[in-house]
């Protein structure tokens, strides 16, 4: 057995591609996660999304409509919970991002949905990714490049000191929004390779790799997304020779180069990284 | 004299108990006013409603038309591990309208410029991490004046500095005044910095006075305040608040 084998056959292929493309998106959404400690959120929202999926299903939607429809509506009532101020953040993530993961797995069992098909979308899968999955995960990618690029100061200023952003004229709120769209879009179209359950290790781990490695938030934008593709293309190639699914072994081997970063860089990375690493 | 802002009767609730009740405040071109009371009086949420980062509950802000407004906010709510140089704060003041990634050369001379002003030039590529206390306080105030504002704002500014770093920004905050800016802050520190302002106003849950500080710092004034019996001294024709003289030997 050759390491290039794999290359082989099709369906390899594309879910080499997405899943190198996926922790790139990953990875630079993933910038912003960290730095503006929403780590629980990308959590949160792939389980709800999880929920939608379920629901999309049972009701004959197009998957990606209904998840995403259903991921960005939790990601809105999530942040409105939130700035009333009765709960936190991350109690308003708990109660409704599990209640939707409840949700998506009751109407699974209720319309059985098989085993297979639901672990899959917990664990990940690489089977059945069409070329047309590729194009729209590269889609998403060039989408989240073109945001980031547009609305480069005012995301920055907006993460860094939003009260101060929303004084100089900057519309913290529909920044806000703009990052929960990214990050509700980019959970629903890579959580086919990296599945439900592990989306949110591939949003964060490359972030804070690179934070570790740069002081430079410019560069951390370049660091992560290359971290995150470079474990999504090894990671894939291991999960077809190891045989297990494709979301552990991106995961595993993302988590194995961070243990090297915090190994190699010392008190220095892990000073960089204060406040990300607990 | 032209009004910048106009706090009229206003109120301020979080949803709970009230934090601000019918404040009637009024803001010249030209003031510098320093905001004190104890912790938790509403000076903060004062000058949040002043910002218009807050909706009063009650009452109404009024600004004058196309007012440049710019904030410090206290250095202790920043979050020091950002991956950010200190050209990249002050160039921050330029996003609202801005939508390329990259400063050009205009906007990079303006920061070496303002940078300079305020003694740290040559620190544009540093992390804002590696700054002392002044230094810091003064990126966030470059940051400020690179929005040539009418109305600089400030919350406590010299909370958590050294003595030193506080006669600094005193200093830069009376230029700053003398050169046309009208400026506004918050501040627990009556004798180092609010007994120097020409004009005071003391908080606690309502406007209790606002005067100069001959008007305003008075054992009377002071103990509605804070809450606390508080004396007045005089000392080389300054005033010097104390809530214990008897201790001082």
């Amino acid at each position: 057995m050759t390491l290039f084998e794999p290359f082989q056959f099709e369906f390899f292929r594309n879910g080499f591609m997405v899943a190198t493309l996926a922790g790139a998106i990953c990875g630079l959404v993933g910038v912003y996660v960290v730095l503006r400690s929403m780590s629980y959120i990308g959590h949160g929202l792939s389980h709800s999304i999880f929920g939608g999926a379920a629901a999309s299903a049972v009701l004959g939607v197009n998957f990606y409509l209904g998840a995403g429809m259903w991921g960005l509506l939790s990601a809105l009532m999530i942040g409105r919970v939130a700035r009333r101020g009765k709960i936190g953040a991350d109690a308003a993530i708990g109660v409704i991002t599990t209640a939707s993961f409840a949700l998506g797995l009751a109407l699974s069992n209720v319309f059985g949905q098989a085993r297979r098909s639901i672990e899959a979308v917990l664990f990940g899968s690489i089977l059945g990714v069409t070329m047309l999955e590729v194009l729209a995960v590269a889609c998403v990618g060039l989408l989240a490049v073109a945001i980031i690029c547009a609305f480069y100061r005012k995301l920055l200023f907006a993460t860094f000191d939003p009260e101060v952003a929303d004084v100089t004229g900057v519309n913290v709120g529909r920044m806000e929004a703009l990052l929960m769209l990214m990050l509700a879009v980019t959970i629903l179209f890579t959580m086919k390779i990296v599945g439900v359950l592990l989306i949110s290790a591939l949003l964060v781990t490359p972030a804070v790799i690179a934070r570790m490695v740069t002081d430079s938030f410019a560069r951390m934008l370049v660091i992560a997304p290359l971290v995150g593709a470079a474990c999504g293309a090894v990671g894939m190639v291991i999960s077809y020779h190891a045989d297990i699914s494709s979301g552990a072994s991106i995961i595993l081997l993302a988590a194995f180069v961070f243990i090297v970063v915090y190994t190699v860089t010392g008190a220095r990375g892990r000073g960089n990284a204060g406040g990300m690493i607990h | 004299m032209t009004s910048l802002i106009e706090l009229d009767g206003i109120s301020h609730s979080y949803g709970g108990p009230t934090v601000l009740e019918h404040v009637h405040l009024t803001i010249d071109e030209g003031s510098f006013l320093g905001v004190i009371g104890p912790s938790g009086s509403g000076k903060t949420t004062l000058l949040r409603l002043v910002l218009g980062n807050l909706r009063p509950t009650e009452g109404e802000v009024r600004r004058r038309a196309n007012l440049r407004i710019a904030y410090v906010p206290q250095v202790e709510t920043v979050n020091w591990n950002f991956p950010i140089t200190v050209s990249e704060v002050v160039l921050m003041a330029a996003a609202a309208k801005w939508y390329r990634p990259r400063a050009t050369e205009s906007e990079r001379k303006r920061v070496a410029e303002l940078l300079e002003q305020l003694g740290l030039g040559g620190f544009e590529h540093r992390h804002i991490r590696e700054l002392s206390g002044g230094q810091q306080q003064r990126v966030f105030l470059a940051r400020a004046l690179h929005r040539d504002p009418e109305l600089l704002v400030l919350d406590e500014p010299t909370s958590g500095v050294d003595v030193r770093t506080r006669h600094e920004v005193v200093h830069l905050l009376t230029d700053l005044h003398r050169n046309g800016t009208s400026v506004v802050l918050s501040t627990h520190d009556i004798n180092g910095l609010a007994a120097h302002l020409p004009l005071i106003a003391c908080v606690n849950r309502e406007l209790i006075a606002v005067g100069s500080p001959a008007e305003v710092l008075t054992s009377s004034v002071l103990e509605r305040t804070y809450g606390a019996p508080m004396e007045v001294l005089e000392h080389g024709g300054m005033l010097l608040v104390t809530d214990s003289p008897m201790g001082i030997e």
